[in-house]
């Protein structure tokens, strides 16, 4: 069942990965980090349950909160300072 | 066993993913779209430290890698330009040798490296053995890590914080400076109506 998991997650990456490298827009971007980082906390807590090791959970939800307010810092940067020539949407 | 097997999987997938993102970092010539991927080499390498159980070493890789430098390298973004001159460098053989060499040394150096995870392997008979088997009643710190960097490697501590402390202070007197002296003359402007809008 893990091992289903962990395949979803990293296709899911890839996914993402593959929006982050061919944009075209800076939103596409964000998106796509703000995906990537979320695929991370599930990766986290997914191999936590594989390892047996030490509770990575609080960590995970650590990496949650971080990501969110990365991602909102990026947004606020993009409207405030607007980069023109990525912010135009084709 | 089973579970050994798919952490190895992980660790491949990761890795891969890692160069994947290393090399399309190398190649892009949009700077905000360099920034964004340099986020995402990050929260890989979180990733793999996590596997690796370094959680502490992960944490502060996404707090810094992903988090604070994003911040920073974006706030440089928006003094400079946001894309890269296309190089006119053409490609050069001897500095090419050299690293390719230099590279395979290295990777020839870490064929003798014990396996990672390797019980028997010297680091893990130095000074550990004692630092588990003393710290409880010589510190009396239930974590060992914390043991050894508060007490045992005290003054080491002290002495990178002091650093840390004076390169932050410094940065900030550097950064300050420009902004007290805005009012009385118009400082040097990489462009117009950024600053404006810095400003403002």
């Amino acid at each position: 069942m893990f091992a289903v998991a962990l395949v979803a997650i990293a296709v899911t990456m890839l996914l993402a990965l593959t929006r982050a490298f061919k944009g075209p827009t800076v939103f596409d971007r964000v998106l796509a980090l703000n995906m990537f980082g979320t695929k991370t906390v599930l990766l986290i807590a997914v191999m936590n349950y594989v390892s047996h090791g030490p509770d990575f959970l609080d960590l995970a939800v650590l990496y949650a909160l971080l990501n969110f307010v990365g991602v909102i810092a990026l947004l606020k940067f993009v409207r405030e300072y607007s980069l023109k020539p990525e912010v135009e949407i084709e | 066993m089973r579970g050994r097997c798919l952490i190895g999987l992980v660790d491949i997938l990761l890795i891969t993913l890692l160069a994947a993102t290393a090399l399309v970092i190398i190649a892009v010539r949009d700077l905000f779209a360099a920034v964004m991927l340099a986020g995402i080499f990050s929260l890989i390498s979180a990733g793999l430290f996590t596997v690796m159980d370094a959680v502490d070493v992960a944490f502060t890789e996404a707090a810094v890698g992903a988090g604070i430098s994003t911040v920073l390298m974006l706030g440089t973004l928006m003094l400079t330009t946001s894309r890269e001159r296309r190089g006119t460098a053409r490609i050069q053989i001897l500095p090419l040798i050299v690293v390719t060499l230099t590279g395979a040394a290295l990777i020839y150096g870490t064929l003798d490296m014990p396996i990672y995870g390797d019980p028997q392997a010297p680091v893990h008979h130095h000074v550990a053995p004692e630092y588990i088997a003393d710290s409880p009643h010589e510190v009396g710190v239930p974590n060992i890590v914390t043991a050894v960097l508060a007490s045992y490697r005290g003054y080491d501590t002290l002495g990178e914080t002091t650093v840390v402390f004076i390169a932050g202070t410094g940065v900030l007197l550097l950064l300050k400076r420009p902004r007290r002296e805005a009012g009385a003359e118009p400082t040097k402007n990489t462009s117009g109506d950024q600053n404006q809008t810095a400003s403002g």
